[in-house]
């Protein structure tokens, strides 16, 4: 069955029109619950309550306000913010093109396919062929759905990709961050978990893993639902491996005889 | 320093989003997981028309009475308006050895895995006692240049993780799995007959003109941020609209806290021999705080005229006083 797009759009490298569609490349899997009124299982919904006089507040009525460290409110007006907002427009404008490592993995956040729109079939596929001779990855801007994104450009499968990024400044660097700082570890369990580590050695085949929770989650509803019986017990939490040479030692061994 | 003290700190690390073990082969190692992102833009709260900090609430859609978290059930919807109650330890004995432990049965090439599966970037942090053994695991995977792979369990989902070392530390990136990634067939992507050479040729052209060896900073910025950040800079320099919030507002604290807060955290338990707050200097503890965090202090301690204080000089009269 095939997906429906999301958004049209014109993806313009320098002088180069592509109209492209855009389509969701994640299905959300998971199973979602509903929050409910314990007593008449009523779906609950959200409201906004004024703490001092305990006033329910209509959304429509409420205002946006930013919270200074020092403890100010700056009250910001509904057309203050609209003006802050991007305009909206149908381009995807491609800016530059970098070597694949140049925009950081850790910064990826959401991944879109793009398809062919109307009569943009052969340069769709050009630009395909073009993108894998180039080797390179783009970084696009684009503004949908009132929010502005900024994405990379590259190829999945064979196909035109856009990842939507992280705003750097939101990402942690590991390069901020102290590397913990000991004594020099120990050159024997070192070399022990090594000789772990490669004996558990073996490729990534993402298809070898499934979600078996959700398919649990399923069972549950399925049995309470006809009134069967579920048990609930929970085990401790393990500690921390006093005697590391030890527990490699017996891990080792372990393996061994597996 | 008093215990009081060590409490207080506590509180204000940000939780972690999963506390439990990682097991290597049976190596156990407690570690806490950290996010490495935030949603990203500026954090605005609701308020009334007066500026007073509004507080979210449920209520119930049929009698329109509100509700405490005690009132509150989850329900999966079987038919419409037809719920079957899950009760939370219900869900917690569904996977209970997944809920608390990552077990890294396999170690893969870390260029195995490609990017497009990495689904959310996470900090490790070793908890009491496990900091040498979290060094041991991160210095041999970095070294072997493998990734510990393992599903887990956090907060009602299962997840695919990779567990990398990287520069002494231990980093986490969940990934999607297998079935959650579309593929081009399952969207209807067309296959590719005859490409016109010459539409790639000049394709090429343009991407060439396009090229950069080096990204360019200016490009990732978020103009929709900067113009509000203007706009409310704007405003307080006036004083327009700027009204003094209630104590009360303080509770939540504005999310690009957390960031910098987080840094603290691992700056603090990684870089001290075990991260113990015994051993911590409590001085140069001060350092690593944000803002809003020595704000916080500086109003524990009654600082007069902390509201006008500089990040240095509220360190400074932090220590004047302690």
């Amino acid at each position: 069955m095939a997906t429906r797009a999301m958004w049209k759009a014109v993806l313009r490298v320098g002088g180069l029109n592509v109209p492209v569609k855009l389509y969701a490349a994640i299905e959300d899997r998971s199973v979602h619950f509903r929050l409910l009124h314990k007593t008449d299982h009523a779906p609950v919904k959200q409201g906004l309550v004024n703490p001092v006089t305990d006033q329910v507040v209509e959304y429509s009525a409420a205002r946006r306000a930013w919270a200074s460290p020092e403890g100010d409110l700056v009250i910001l007006k509904d057309e203050e913010l609209a003006e802050t907002e991007p305009q909206a427009s149908r381009d995807i404008e491609v800016v530059q093109f970098l070597p694949p490592q140049a925009i950081d993995h850790r910064w990826y956040l959401r991944p879109y396919y793009l398809g062919p729109d109307q009569g943009g079939t052969a340069d769709y596929f050009a630009l395909a062929g073009a993108l894998a001779k180039s080797g390179r990855e783009g970084l696009a801007h684009w503004v949908m759905r009132k929010k502005a994104y900024v994405g990379a450009l590259r190829l999945h499968a064979g196909y035109p990709m856009l990842i939507a990024l992280h705003n750097a400044e939101d990402v942690v660097s590991i390069e901020d961050l102290e590397a913990p700082a000991g004594p020099a570890l120990d050159r024997k369990e070192l070399g022990m978990a090594q000789q772990l580590m490669s004996m558990l050695a073996d490729d990534f085949e993402p298809a070898a893993y499934h979600d078996e929770y959700r398919e649990r989650v399923e069972q549950l509803i399925a049995t309470k639902r006809s009134g069967g019986k579920v048990r609930t017990l929970r085990p401790a939490k393990p500690k921390a491996s006093e005697d590391l040479t030890r527990a490699l030692q017996a891990s080792i061994k372990e393996r061994k005889h597996a | 320093m008093p215990e009081s003290k060590h409490k207080k700190r506590d509180v204000q690390r940000p939780r972690s989003f999963w506390s439990g073990t990682i097991a290597f082969g049976l190596v156990s190692i407690p570690v806490s997981l950290y996010i490495a992102s935030r949603s990203g833009g500026i954090s605005l709260r609701m308020v009334d028309r007066d500026g007073t900090p509004l507080r979210r609430r449920y209520f119930c859609s049929k009698d329109a009475g509100p509700l405490e978290a005690d009132d509150i059930v989850r329900g999966y919807e079987v038919e419409k308006d037809q719920f079957v109650i899950v009760k939370d330890e219900e869900l917690e004995a569904l996977a209970p050895e997944k809920s608390r432990e990552i077990d890294l049965k396999r170690f893969v090439p870390l260029d195995q895995i490609d990017p497009i599966w990495f689904e959310r970037g996470y900090f490790l942090a070793p908890d009491k006692g496990a900091m040498k053994a979290y060094r041991l695991l991160a210095n041999t995977m970095e070294q072997k240049h493998r990734a510990g792979i393992a599903t887990f369990v956090m907060r009602d989902k299962e997840y695919l993780v990779a567990i990398i070392g990287q520069q002494g530390l231990l980093r986490a990136e969940t990934l999607r799995f297998h079935d959650e990634l579309r593929t081009p067939d399952d969207i209807g992507l067309p296959t590719p007959d005859k490409v016109d050479a010459a539409r790639i040729k000049a394709m090429q052209k343009e991407i060439r003109a396009l090229s950069s060896d080096d990204l360019d900073p200016e490009l990732l910025s978020d103009a929709h941020r900067h113009q509000l950040r203007e706009l409310i800079d704007r405003k307080l320099a006036e004083g327009t609209d700027v009204v003094e919030a209630p104590e009360a507002a303080e509770e939540e604290e504005p999310e690009s806290a957390e960031v910098v807060d987080l840094m603290a955290i691992l700056k603090q338990s990684l870089g001290k021999s075990d991260g113990s707050p015994a051993k911590r200097g409590k001085d140069s503890a001060l350092d690593d705080l944000s803002k809003t965090e020595l704000y916080e202090r500086a109003r524990e301690l009654d600082i007069p005229g902390r509201s006008k204080l500089s990040r240095e000089q509220l360190i400074e009269a932090i220590r004047a006083k302690s």
